[in-house]
């Protein structure tokens, strides 16, 4: 197989409150031999609030970001489900809309840059299953995860809407019955746990507009999860992990019930069942302890 | 044309009568299905040859009168138009039969939708304007005026987005999307003269566009392709641009994107949420930062990480911006 190469938009998470996020994705990637090149250039997709507030100005900063990874003819690789659908987003409307994409590319040009559309984006998770394949992370596992009950927590922005997701997918994607993690999980040698809301939302877009909506959704996930027997949670998406692993105490106010699992970023699961260490993957940056390593 | 393949199919059917039943039961049934059945087919079928008292709503059969609006497997879908084969490929061929909100059941698939048309004639789902009472010519929309409404008029109002929305089901005021979508398809209406009024209606807090957690689940369930949640973003870009935005916790967390991206091209995370909540509400977030402090979540300001070529982030923003708080 040749030497997957992709160029990496981190977001802003994995560079501020997920930091173990990051390290992880550089040493999972590094473990599977893929190259990232970090698009350094690259600036905040608006995270869903930039496009309420000024639906162009996140339309040509967002098509930046593309640019970049064109400029590289890379495929660009997410590491954040909101990223991954404000990016994929912008790049279906400009594809879609040669009005629309002759604007944004007037804008570029002023600073030098063109958005073309040649380059595809597609988060870190499907990258894996797609490019990499996971029957070879299977071959790969030195240390099964086999004694843990796992619970998938997929984030809503990486499922839906999923005509726009499976656009980018070999392995097409059922929002109400996703099975891409469960897939990854079983690859580590873990136990998948089958839950309610492990395809639902975490509520963490509206956490201070609408807090105690919010907080319910996390404490029913968290619940859902832990009703179900698992031993920890496993999302793709930073923002999940941080609603799931730093908010449980609103949660359990909210839901009238003491709920807490340790949540693994995607990239910490493979590397604990590819034999990362701990500290490779920044387990110690967890609220929730991460007790069972 | 491919052969009608046929494969037994187990249904489990929910179950409740209001009148006599304090708690809902699930009925089982196994039945030869053809895959280009619909699921108002097996609905009818185990109606006629099994039970009679399955109660359920169907009027048109053709995807428009929107009342066939139930759940399988916990997706929203017309009955009279959801396929069979396309439920089992995602599914399995076990199928659970249920109606849009459990909780709302009255009789079996039928629900209490009270809720959904309150909301909905909140938004005043009408046009008004002024009308020539003897007038000499038609009133007409041009096709460009027309592809405004992005097809927000598709709407059946089967209530599927609203018993699909996670906000709904926790915050009783949320007017929920398919009011949205209905407050976007009137005020998008070149005729209309109450777009305002609207606008302020789903400005509120709690109740309007601002409590949506943007999970997408409307534009995943809409049997009509409405795509609600893109109607909700417009008004949210409507309510800024007429500038009725308030100056509330909502808006602030909005427009603290486009200063954070300014300053460093990637958001200040930090920042964003003591410019939304305000020095003083900022502080009912200090445990929890305190907590990420200690684990090494929180990047002190001084230390933010700034975007490679900043002066570029900076000068698009000056001249691409499009609307003012
Ligand atoms: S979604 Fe979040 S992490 Fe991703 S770029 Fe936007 S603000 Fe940053
Ligand atoms: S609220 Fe949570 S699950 Fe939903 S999109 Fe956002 S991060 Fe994902
Ligand atoms: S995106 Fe918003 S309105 Fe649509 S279902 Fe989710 S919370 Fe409800
Ligand atoms: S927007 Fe779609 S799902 Fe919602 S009520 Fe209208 S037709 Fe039904
Ligand atoms: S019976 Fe009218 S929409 Fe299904």
């Amino acid at each position: 197989m040749k030497e997957l190469k992709y160029a990496l938009f981190t977001g802003c998470t994995a560079k501020e409150s997920t930091p173990e996020q990051m390290m992880s994705t550089l040493a999972v990637a590094k473990k599977l031999g893929i190259e990232l090149i970090e698009l350094t250039e690259a600036s905040c997709c608006g995270a869903s609030h930039l496009q309420d507030y000024d639906d162009f100005l996140s339309l040509v900063l967002n098509a930046r970001n593309i640019a970049y990874a064109e400029k590289h003819g890379l495929t660009m690789v997410t590491i954040c489900n909101t990223c991954q659908l404000n990016t994929a987003m912008t790049k279906h409307r400009l594809d879609h809309n040669a009005d629309l994409k002759a604007k944004v590319n007037a804008k570029l040009a002023e600073v030098g840059l063109e958005y073309k559309g040649t380059s595809q984006v597609t988060h870190f998770l499907y990258a894996i299953i797609d490019d990499f394949g996971l029957d070879k992370i299977k071959e790969m596992v030195v240390k099964p995860l086999s004694q843990f009950n796992i619970a998938p927590f997929y984030g809503c922005h990486n499922i839906r809407p999923s005509e726009l997701q499976n656009e980018t997918h070999q392995n097409k994607e059922n929002a109400y019955n996703p099975t891409s993690l469960d897939d990854l999980i079983i690859a580590c040698g873990g136990v998948n746990v089958d839950y309610n809301e492990k395809n639902k939302c975490c509520g963490f877009h509206a956490e201070l507009q609408a807090p105690h909506t919010a907080a319910v959704l996390t404490g029913n996930a968290v619940a859902g999860a832990m009703d179900a027997n698992a031993d920890w949670m496993v999302t793709p998406c930073p923002l999940c992990h941080l609603k799931l692993d730093t908010q449980t105490h609103h949660a359990s106010v909210a839901i009238g019930r003491d709920v807490s699992l340790p949540v693994l970023h995607m990239q910490q699961m493979i590397g604990l069942a590819l034999g990362c260490t701990a500290s490779e993957l920044g387990l110690k940056h967890h609220v929730t302890k991460v007790n069972f390593v | 044309m491919e052969a009608i393949t046929k494969q037994n199919v187990t249904f489990k059917v929910f179950r409740f009568n209001e009148e006599t039943d304090y708690l809902p039961y699930y009925n089982t049934y196994t039945l030869e299905v053809t895959h280009e059945e619909v699921v108002l087919d097996i609905l009818n079928r185990i109606k006629w040859d099994h039970d009679g008292s399955l109660s359920y709503r169907r009027s048109c059969r053709h995807g428009i009168c929107g009342v066939c609006s139930i759940k399988v497997n916990g997706k929203g879908i017309l009955a009279c138009k959801s396929r069979l084969f396309e439920l089992i490929e995602a599914f399995g061929n076990e199928l659970t039969i249920e109606p849009l909100s459990t909780k709302r059941a009255i009789k079996d698939l039928i629900i209490d939708k009270k809720d959904f048309w309150d909301k909905h004639a909140v938004v005043k789902p009408f046009l008004t304007g002024d009308i020539d009472e003897a007038p000499t010519s038609e009133h007409l929309v041009s096709p460009h005026d027309a592809e405004k409404l992005l097809e927000a008029d598709y709407c059946i109002q089967c209530g599927a987005c609203h018993y699909s929305c996670p906000a709904v089901e926790i915050n009783d005021q949320f007017m929920g999307p398919a009011a949205f979508a209905s407050a976007y398809r009137f005020s998008a209406d070149v005729r209309d003269t109450e777009s305002e009024d609207r606008l302020h209606l789903t400005n509120e807090e709690a109740s309007g566009v601002w409590d949506c957690v943007k999970c997408m689940e409307c534009a995943e369930v809409c049997p009509k392709e409405v795509n609600p949640i893109e109607k909700i973003t417009k008004l949210h870009n409507m309510i800024f641009e007429a500038g009725i935005a308030k100056n509330n916790v909502a808006t602030r967390h909005a427009v603290g994107f486009a200063h954070s991206i300014a300053k460093h091209g990637l958001l200040d995370e930090g920042e964003l949420v003591r410019y939304s909540e305000g020095n003083i509400g900022v502080l009912k977030h200090v445990p929890v930062a305190l907590k990420m402090f200690s684990k090494g979540k929180i990047v002190l300001p001084w230390n933010m990480p700034k975007s490679d070529k900043l002066d570029e982030i900076q000068k698009l923003i000056k001249s691409s911006s499009t609307v003012k708080f």
